[in-house]
């Protein structure tokens, strides 16, 4: 076995390039999917540390006022492990060079919060003490729009009453990961916050001494969470509460749910394509690269080399081809991973990352990928060893006479010798060529998979903002408030038209499914804020037009056109009403419902009330139209959609841009590995003949159009293979992404095409310039020395 | 010859050497040579001798590493690579060993892929006529037997009207009945276009086809043989 050995570094050496191919290959199939699984894992188990460490609680009863006492008897339920009940008020903050009104929740905290039920985190500074000022700790990415620094005075109205507060520390908890201001659709961190302050401070200021207003649960494993908030909303009842919600219904954990369940689609999906795709171009390259070995293993057999140990020396060969390129793949998916927790961490705010090394899926899949690569190395082997040596000697691969069909074919005839050597050979090997053009459209269709998602993006912020929110801002009042507010606002300069709605907080239920929502009564055809169907057409809402709810809603409280639905007013008035279900609406926008503004007054027994406004106004006059709002007390938050845009991009540039990108680049590695490997294989099958040309006298540039021209007509025929495969690949992942609050609508830009032929284009040219520059290196005489 | 005697080519001190790691391997040793137009020139020597590095040398595949070769007015030594290129492309025919025909083209095909570039060659048909190959111009190198391919070779070869026609081992893989076939095709090409040929042999008996016989051993020239009569390559003795 020594010259064995030998020959296998003589292999390694001859084929050191498709090596590189392959590695490349392989390390981006691997580290995609280990990156993707050890990132995911990471943060799930991150999370669980943050919500077990911080006892993010588990129901919620939010109510107008109970006495402490009340508090052990919720206690002694049995299933309820710890209870906390806290003051929870709104106060408008007082920024002097803010033209907006920004607000804070304010929540009442004793000596020990950071264990308390959904604990504080303390980032920075120190906890608030009782003393004669009223100290708070601020939420981090509140003090970090506003650049607070400790000891940062802000004023705050707290029930008419005016107080400066001290900023002494900065903190966050893990029921507020995702914030946004009551009556307000879209987070925004400038504008709202939370400050928490001790619970003798706000039980003074708001007047709630021995009170609580809200109420945090934890309950143990075994509990029926069911019967348990029946028997809590029995005894809260009297006490204002309007009903307990768990934590599906709790708004941060519901958005932190979608987010981390997108991630996971995001991360297994896509990687398990991407393995798949790689393992399979491996294979394809194991089976070409031993098809050329024929001769080799022909003369090995002559020797009396038995089949075991020639398949033991290709085996070595493609191993070591493979561990490499398995080794390099975890190790760079693990320092990705590490890297992207890194950057999930920050933009979930979890205090700690906690790192998932190991996955059994990865282990699975990696050993699944490898079996198939192997197995391409095997039938290549096979089809070698079924050959007599005899006629493997003779009849090298392609020197045998192509078919008759081939050579028949008319338009061969209007060729160039030139164009001919590359219409027989493509067309002489219909398999081989097929197999480069499958591998050229794989590469192409991770292109697009790993590409659309940003333009599908953009067509659902393009739907939100621009086709279906028209407005460019919305007004929140504090109390609903009668036309005479909206006819106001009309008058102002730069106003170009206004549209009240009604919103209420409420929670719809059919059966035991349960959604809390709010539900918005609108003008029978509004024209800035519209609700638009699939087709992007406007839904109006005449007056007999009843309940119409969004396709989400109905998924998910499982509600067919014509049902009955309770509904439980979450704000004034504590009682329930059923309502019948007239239409469902499928679009893209999460779950959401919809009543005429009157219907809505007429359930609520109320004259013609709103409680906001949409504008659209003039640009020009934005700034003094802030100025008339911040002159407007009864205005409780603005919305400007346009800031609202800006941060939603960001948002997703952050989640789930990171993970897009580096997609995008392994797709981009794969797609010139083989790109390389095509122009690699068709140069090394096609050199003797490229010498024999320049030994006749062709010049350099005359010998690279036929590698050009063979590279290039492969890769336009994979395109109608690539850009199908991209679709179904792209389709897979829309399907997989639909999530409880909202689903991706199937659009693949023409621009996502035109990318990744562009990528593939750029590959094909630059791996057939690498080849070329191999080809002025040719030993013309050495290759015309050795016998096919 | 009856003609006046034009040098095609004159090689002065020619030297090629290779490095290996630490050794050097000489493969020309300083070789001086006069050939005339319309020669027939058999190069015989042992295996090693340098008889490839000298052919490949004058047809322009290889560069010398000292000294100088001239064919006509075109100094060969200095020349970069695209004008060794145009100098193959108008000059010179090569045949080897292994015939090196593309094998996704047919017999005419092969031709065509030089008449095609050649600036004033002969049909394509014509060349595979001069060879006797006329009836197989449709047919696949796979379906030809190696003397057929290896005439389809010499046909590629000549058919741009080279002035000099370069084949190594012609004869090397054939059997005797081919191999002088074979022969009989390049001294006609000889005979009948005055293309100087210089022919590298194994094969001693080759020599009485030639004009003059040149012996290289060991990277020198031993001797060079004139011969006053030529024999065709039906009459020679294997
Ligand atoms: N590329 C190369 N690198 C190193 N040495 C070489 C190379 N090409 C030829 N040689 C050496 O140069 C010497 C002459 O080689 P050449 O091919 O000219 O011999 P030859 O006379 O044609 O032999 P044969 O009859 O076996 O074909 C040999 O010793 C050979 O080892
Ligand atoms: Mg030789």
């Amino acid at each position: 076995m020594r010259a064995m050995s030998k020959l296998l570094v003589a292999d390694l050496a001859s084929h050191w390039k498709q090596g590189v191919a392959i590695v490349v290959l392989l390390m981006c199939g691997v580290a995609t999917l280990i990156m993707s699984i050890s990132t995911v894992r990471s943060l799930e188990a991150s999370q669980d540390r943050y919500y077990s460490r911080y006892a993010f609680a588990h129901l919620w009863a939010p109510l107008v006022r109970a006495p402490e006492v009340l508090l052990d008897r919720l206690a002694q339920i049995p299933g309820v492990v710890r209870v906390s009940g806290r003051v929870e008020k709104h106060a408008l903050l007082d920024f002097p060079d803010m033209l907006e009104p920004a607000s804070a929740r304010l929540i009442s905290i004793d000596r020990d919060p950071q264990s308390e039920i959904n604990g504080l985190v303390l980032r920075s500074g120190r906890l608030p003490i009782v003393c004669d000022q009223t100290e708070v700790v601020v939420s981090e990415l509140f003090a970090q729009e506003h650049r607070l620094k400790l000891g940062d005075r802000i004023g705050a109205n707290l029930e008419g009453k005016h107080e400066d507060l001290v900023v002494v520390g900065v903190g966050l908890s893990p029921d507020s990961i995702y914030l946004v201001q009551p009556g307000m659709i879209l987070p925004n961190n400038r504008l709202y916050g939370i400050f928490w302050a001790r619970k003798e401070k706000l039980s003074a200021a708001f007047q709630m001494q021995g009170a609580f207003n809200q109420v945090a649960l934890r309950v143990s494993a075994e509990a029926n969470v069911d019967n348990l908030k029946k028997q809590i909303d029995a005894i809260l009842e009297p006490y204002g509460c309007t009903g307990v919600y768990d934590r599906q219904e709790q708004e941060s954990h519901a958005r932190l749910r979608d987010e981390m369940r997108e991630l996971r689609t995001m991360a297994f999906l896509s990687p398990a394509i991407f393995l798949s795709v790689s393992a399979f171009l491996v294979h394809m390259v194991f089976s070409r690269l031993i098809a050329m070995q024929t001769e080799q293993i022909a003369t090995l057999r002559a020797f009396g080399y038995s089949a075991v140990e020639i398949g033991l020396h290709y085996g070595r060969l493609v191993s070591v081809w493979i561990t490499l390129g398995v080794a390099l793949g975890i190790g760079c998916g693990l320092l990705l991973a590490v890297w992207l927790s890194e950057i999930y961490r920050m933009f979930f705010r979890f205090p700690e990352i906690l790192m998932i090394w190991f996955g059994w899926e990865w282990i699975l899949a990696v050993s699944l990928g490898v079996a198939v690569a192997l197995l391409g190395a095997v039938s290549g082997i096979v089809r070698a060893m079924r050959l007599p040596p005899a006629v493997a000697m003779r009849s090298a691969g392609s020197q045998s006479a192509p078919a008759k069909s081939v050579t028949q074919l008319r338009l061969l005839g209007y060729l160039s010798p030139i164009g001919r050597m590359v219409m027989v050979r493509m067309l002489g090997n219909p398999w081989l060529t097929f197999f480069s053009i499958l591998g050229m459209g794989l590469g192409m269709s991770l292109l697009i998979l790993s590409s659309f998602m940003e333009k599908t993006i953009e067509y659902v912020l393009d739907h939100q903002f621009s086709r279906s929110q028209r407005q460019d801002l919305q007004l929140a009042f504090y109390e609903p408030r009668t036309q005479g507010g909206l006819h106001e606002v009309q008058q102002w300069p730069g106003v170009r038209r206004v549209e009240g709605y009604r919103s209420v907080p409420i929670r719809m239920r059919n059966g035991l499914r349960t959604d809390r929502l709010v539900l918005l009564g609108l003008e029978p055809a509004p024209e800035l804020f519209r609700v638009l169907d699939q087709a992007d057409r406007p839904i109006d809402f005449p007056l007999e037009s009843g309940l119409t709810i969004t396709g989400k809603l109905a998924e998910k409280l499982q509600l067919r056109v014509g049902d009955l639905v309770e509904i439980d007013w979450l704000e004034g008035q504590n009682r329930s009403i059923a309502l019948q279900v007239e239409r469902i609406y499928p679009n893209y926008t999460g779950p959401a419902a919809f009543l005429p503004k009157a219907t809505l007054h007429e359930l609520l027994r109320e004259g013609d009330r709103i409680s906001g406004l949409f504008l659209s106004i003039e640009p020009q006059d934005r700034q003094q139209i802030y100025r008339r709002i911040q002159e407007t007390p009864a205005i409780a938050g603005v919305t400007d959609k346009h800031a609202a845009l800006v941060n939603f991009r960001d948002l997703i540039a952050k989640s789930t841009g990171w993970m897009r990108l580096i997609n995008g680049i392994f797709a981009t590695l794969i797609t010139i590995a083989v790109a390389y490997n095509s122009a690699l294989i068709t140069f090394s099958e096609r050199a003797r003949d490229l010498a024999t040309m320049r030994v006749l006298g062709y010049r350099g540039s005359e010998v690279h159009r036929i590698l050009l021209l063979e590279l290039f007509w492969t890769m336009l025929m994979a395109i109608p293979v690539g850009v199908p495969l991209g679709y179904l690949f792209a389709y897979a992942l829309v399907e997989r992404l639909d999530t409880q609050s909202h689903r991706f609508p199937f659009v693949i830009d023409p621009r996502t095409i035109a990318y990744a032929i562009t990528v593939m284009l750029a590959a094909t040219l630059v791996c057939g310039w690498m080849v070329i520059r191999m080809t002025k290196r040719l030993q013309l005489i050495s290759v015309l020395k050795v016998r096919e | 010859m009856s003609n006046p005697k034009r040098t095609v080519f004159r090689a002065l001190q020619l030297t090629k050497s290779y490095t290996m790691g630490d050794v050097q391997v000489h493969a020309l040793r300083g070789v001086d040579l006069d050939l005339d137009a319309g020669e027939f020139i058999v190069i015989l020597g042992a295996s090693g001798s340098g008889k490839s590095t000298l052919l490949n040398i004058l047809g322009g595949l290889d560069t010398p590493s000292s000294g100088s070769v001239r064919f006509e007015d075109h100094e060969l030594t200095g020349a970069s690579e695209s004008q060794l290129t145009q100098y193959r492309r108008e000059h010179v025919g090569f045949v080897f060993q292994f015939y090196n025909l593309v094998a996704g083209l047919t017999a005419l095909e092969n031709v065509r892929l030089v008449t095609d570039i050649a600036r004033d060659p002969m049909g394509a048909s014509e060349a595979l006529a001069l060879v006797g190959l006329r009836e197989r111009e449709s047919f696949f190198p796979a379906q030809l037997s190696g003397g057929e391919q290896q005439r389809v070779a010499i046909a590629r070869a000549i058919s741009k009207r080279p002035d000099v026609l370069l084949c190594d081992e012609p004869t090397g893989a054939l059997d005797v009945k081919t191999g002088s076939i074979v022969l009989e095709a390049i001294a006609k090409i000889n005979r009948e276009l005055g293309t100087l040929v210089v022919v590298i042999t194994h094969n001693a008996a080759i020599a009485a086809m030639a004009n003059r016989v040149i012996y290289l051993s060991d990277g020198q020239i031993s001797k060079i043989q004139t011969n006053a009569t030529v024999i065709s390559a039906s009459e020679l003795v294997w």
